[in-house]
């Protein structure tokens, strides 16, 4: 916001996306500088989950930019934006079910490199190397998140809590810059959003990551956040430390007002 | 019986190379490729003409008529369907059943309707000790057969759960959107799914033309739709469940075989009459009874 040359990692620039008639997103700019945590809050059908599609490639943009360390994201198909380091988690929980919790790992790991089918298949000595490598990667994060028990169990067989955890080692084994939660804490109780809050702190310093992160829950938002953007009805209405917005009257009026939260 | 047995693991393994790319396809695009029978006839024509023209040794001809039909089944998923990856599903479908006419017509006008010989590759002769010792009659061809589809399975299976193109393979037919956005190059996938197949159902195409010693370019119709059959009757979407359905298709279609129904008469029903109908019936019974197949994950539709 204050320099020339673009220290944010990832900058939205007056973003509008539409369906049909329906603006979703509307010229909505924003900087994560390396290293933040941003969080995006406001009520149902804000935009939010929308935001996070547009960044990774699945909805086009009507009108703006993303750029990520001032890469134009723009017109990047999804695979593309996430080999350049962006990772997402899924509000409704998205695992590969059928594959085991290490193939869900090793699925995210793969990409980048050619697909080395005759060195599979001639099991040559670097394949083997980088497949040990990929290994151990895995269960190291599998470790970290203290899922290294569960490696050889199909991902759908894990219960709810593990999965969600499992979801956000899936996204870190693609290896990225930018980390994009949606929820991750939908349907914790507060003594497992404590423990994730804790988690998600960690991670920023461990992977050196900057995270973008949606989320209902007020507690998780206010105790992790660098700074909170406030989305209603696709714009932003408030932007500012979770003590500014907290105590915003806009914001308590569209969000924080609500009797529900 | 055991005869019997061997005839219908012969069939079996036949319809199991052509189901295989029919299941893979429909996991990672939830289409049926209904031109895949036809990918099964060009396949044979390959290695007809790699072992009738060219005279190459039969091992290099299932080779070329792999490689063949791989590249058709690239050609086809390049040019008809991935136009229409965002198009609705129907689109799609409707498009299968167009590619299968135009290749079977296009076969029609360049080859002409009448079936060709097949050159016998193998030799078609009993394996005489085995006949003189169990009595079972089991010819040199079967055995290439079963040995070489055997070996393919393995080679599938090895690429499906080891190498990342096969894991990838799996993550798409999970959930393609989740794929792509752990930087999976679907399209890529996709393509390599439509080779993969394609290169089975070819070699599938030669070895029933050796077993049959004919090829003609409407052969892919009712093999191509028996192994649809038996994909559904495994489970659409799932590689062992197409394995599995061929073989019971196999058991079926050589039990119905050696029956003769006596209606009326006038009204006499051989086996191979049977056949037909009893594989149809098959279809409808799974669909009506357990649609997701014997080893399919029943009913989770994604969105």
């Amino acid at each position: 916001m204050d320099s020339v040359s673009d220290p944010a990692l990832l900058t939205l620039e007056s973003c509008t996306v539409s369906f049909g008639g329906l603006i979703a997103v509307d010229e909505l700019s924003l900087q994560v500088r390396p290293g933040e945590l941003v969080s995006l809050i406001g009520p149902n059908g804000a935009g939010k989950t929308t935001v996070f599609n547009a960044i990774t490639g699945v909805y086009p943009l009507a009108r703006g930019d993303i750029r990520l360390e001032g890469t134009p994201l723009g017109g990047l198909p999804p695979h593309r934006v996430a080999r350049l380091g962006v990772a997402r988690t899924f509000q409704n929980i998205r695992l590969f079910r059928g594959l085991t919790v290490l193939d869900n790992l090793r699925a995210a790991m793969h990409h980048g490199s050619d697909y080395d089918l005759l060195r599979a298949a001639l099991r040559s000595r670097r394949w083997a190397a980088t497949e040990a490598r990929l290994q151990a990667k895995a269960r190291e994060l599998l470790g970290l998140f203290e899922l290294e028990g569960r490696a050889e169990e199909p991902a759908g067989s894990l219960p709810y809590g593990e999965q969600r955890r499992l979801e956000i080692v899936r996204a870190l084994a693609t290896g990225p810059r930018l980390l994009l939660l949606d929820e991750p804490a939908a349907g914790m109780n507060p003594a497992e959003t404590q423990r994730l809050m804790d988690l998600i702190r960690s991670l920023i310093e461990r992977f050196s990551l900057t995270i973008l992160l949606i989320e209902h829950d007020m507690r998780l938002v206010m105790g992790v956040s660098d700074r909170v953007v406030v989305l209603n009805h696709g714009r932003e209405i408030a932007a500012g430390t979770p003590q500014q917005i907290a105590g915003d009257p806009a914001v308590i009026e569209a969000y924080l007002g609500e009797p529900t939260h | 019986m055991s005869q019997q047995l061997i005839n219908a693991i012969s069939l079996g393994a036949v319809y199991a190379l052509i189901a295989l790319g029919y299941t893979m396809v429909y996991g990672v695009l939830r289409l049926i490729n209904f031109a895949h029978g036809e990918v099964f006839m060009v396949g044979s024509f390959i290695g007809l003409a790699a072992l009738s023209v060219f005279h190459l040794p039969f091992a290099l001809a299932v080779l070329v008529a792999m490689v063949g039909a791989a590249l058709l089944g690239a050609v086809i998923e390049r040019g008809a369907y991935r136009p229409l990856r965002s198009a609705p599903r129907l689109a799609a479908l409707i498009t299968a059943i167009g590619v299968s006419l135009l290749l079977q017509n296009l076969g029609m006008l360049i080859l002409g309707a009448a079936p060709r010989a097949y050159p016998p590759a193998i030799d078609p002769a009993p394996i005489a000790w085995l006949e003189e010792r169990a009595g079972v009659v089991v010819t040199r061809q079967q055995v290439v057969i079963l040995a070489a589809t055997a070996a393919i399975l393995a080679g599938l299976s090895l690429i499906v759960s080891r190498t990342k193109i096969g894991k990838a393979m799996r993550a798409v037919s999970e959930d393609r959107q989740a794929a792509q956005l752990m930087g999976i190059n679907v399209d890529r996938v996709i393509a390599f799914t439509f080779c993969l197949g394609s290169a089975i159902a070819g070699a599938g195409g030669v070895f029933y033309g050796v077993y049959y010693g004919t090829a003609d370019p409407l052969m892919g119709l009712m093999p191509g739709i028996k192994a649809f059959v038996a994909a559904v009757l495994g489970g659409i979407g799932s590689v062992p469940g197409a394995m599995l359905g061929a073989l019971l298709m196999g058991l079926v279609e050589t039990g119905v075989s050696s029956v003769t129904l006596r209606v009326s008469p006038s009204l006499v029903l051989t086996g191979s009459t049977l056949r037909d109908a009893v594989a149809f019936a098959v279809l409808i019974a799974i669909l009506l009874l357990r649609p997701a197949g014997l080893l399919g994950r029943p009913g989770r539709e994604k969105v």
